[in-house]
């Protein structure tokens, strides 16, 4: 495999086609727990791992299987990797396996792992749909990361575990609860609309003025 | 975890004060792409429920009766999702000859089930706060009605909001996770009414 296709790749799943600002998908099985950052990291990195491996998998099978039951097959190999991950968690992290508690299993259900197999797996070499499993889960947790990172720092006053803003700061409650998830996601929705949007308008007129991005709606490609 | 609920209790609750999608963020994927139209919303709501009553109690079966005293829990997760698919499978060609109306209204969200991760979450809470018989009937069945009634509402909303100014950038889905935000803000206002988990 090329330098070039690696890196495209790299770039299309962190940025272009980031799973969870473009693409919608996985959002589930993760998002409730990004009110602890630990948790939310240690989930995320499952979530990669299982992408990256699963794809691996599927890819290097793709032709022993026949198209009828591919589906099954691929569920089966993605939860085949998932017990991996919710035993080695149960054995090494116990009070983290704890408090993700149905989530960790709810990785079988994850759009993205399955995603990856339909869309990148079924037609690309093994080590390269490994790569794109990874980079992909690597999109999904920087994004679930800067999340985290609100949530916790201001539902809990922490980071990590680690009291950061002074005793003296009231928690906001919203941001332990649910509703803060769906706010936040949407708001990362809409910057990141907004940078490609401006960055797409100075490729294709010239006077680009990133200065006025959100009122223009004719550079907008997203869907009618 | 807290040993016996009232099935009855644990079924409202799993409707209003612990709705499976607004507070546990579980089946985000179809919500958003299926509620842009009413009645498809309407068929796949009603499919998640009917399956998910059924689900619950067949994997509490086989959990109890099976699992369990062969001391193969580890397998849970393979076995549960062998369990719903198994379940839509063979609901597909009942409800196929039984009446193909209903085939032709609810047929085509049936396959789509099978990776609603509400199912499986569902499932996956059953077993781990040890539910018995009659509550994970109930809370199953709960749960499904729940997410209807979420969809539903989603779906009118966005009806709506098609017809709004929104900024460029929050279209479509921004503008979706926006709303979802605000009515799970209000299905918090349940939440002193019946206490579980």
């Amino acid at each position: 495999m090329s330098q070039s296709k690696t890196m495209s790749i790299l770039k299309d799943n962190l940025w272009t086609n980031n799973p969870i600002f473009i693409q919608i998908l996985g959002i589930c099985s993760t998002l409730a727990v990004t009110n602890n950052l630990r948790n939310t990291a240690i989930m995320t990195i499952g979530v990669a791992l299982t992408t990256a491996f699963s794809s691996f998998t599927l890819s290097a099978i793709k032709e022993l299987i026949p198209r009828k039951v591919r589906m099954i097959v691929q569920v089966l190999v993605i939860s085949f990797y998932v017990i991996i991950i919710d035993i080695l968690l149960r054995a090494y992290l116990p009070d983290v396996s704890k408090q993700l508690g149905p989530y960790v299993g709810l990785i079988i259900t994850n759009c993205i792992i399955m995603g990856r197999a339909e869309a990148f797996a079924q037609a690309n070499k093994p080590l390269l749909s490994f790569w794109d499993g990874l980079t992909s889960g690597l999109g999904y947790m920087a994004v679930l990361m800067a999340i985290a990172v609100v949530r916790e720092l201001l539902g809990f006053g922490t980071l990590f575990g680690l009291r950061v803003l002074p005793t003296a700061f009231v928690p906001w409650t919203i941001m332990i609860m649910a509703p803060s998830a769906f706010f936040l996601v949407a708001m990362v929705m809409w910057w990141a609309k907004n940078m490609q949007a401006a960055k797409a308008k100075p490729a294709q007129g010239k006077a680009g003025t990133p200065a006025a991005k959100p009122a223009t709606p004719p550079a907008q490609p997203a869907k009618a | 975890m807290i040993p016996i609920i009232n099935p009855i209790t644990l079924f409202f609750a799993s409707i209003f004060t612990s709705n499976i999608l607004l507070t546990n963020f579980l089946g985000m994927c179809s919500f958003i792409s299926i509620s842009k139209d009413w009645r498809s919303s309407f068929g796949l709501g009603m499919a998640v429920t009917f399956v998910m009553t059924i689900t619950a109690a067949l994997s509490w079966a086989v959990l109890y009766f099976i699992l369990i005293p062969l001391r193969l829990e580890y397998l849970s997760f393979i076995v549960f999702i062998i369990v719903i698919a198994a379940v839509v499978q063979v609901l597909e060609m009942v409800i196929d000859r039984a009446s193909p109306a209903l085939y032709l209204s609810l047929g085509i969200f049936l396959p789509l089930i099978t990776v609603n991760c509400a199912i499986l979450g569902a499932i996956l809470f059953m077993q781990i706060r040890d539910y018995g018989f009659l509550q994970a009937v109930t809370f199953g069945a709960g749960s499904g009605l729940g997410w209807w009634l979420a969809i539903m509402l989603l779906a009118a909303i966005r009806e709506r909001i098609e017809k709004s100014p929104v900024p460029a950038g929050l279209k479509g889905p921004g503008i979706t996770m926006i709303t979802i935000g605000f009515m799970a803000m209000a299905f918090i206002g349940f939440s002193g009414m019946i206490a579980v988990q």
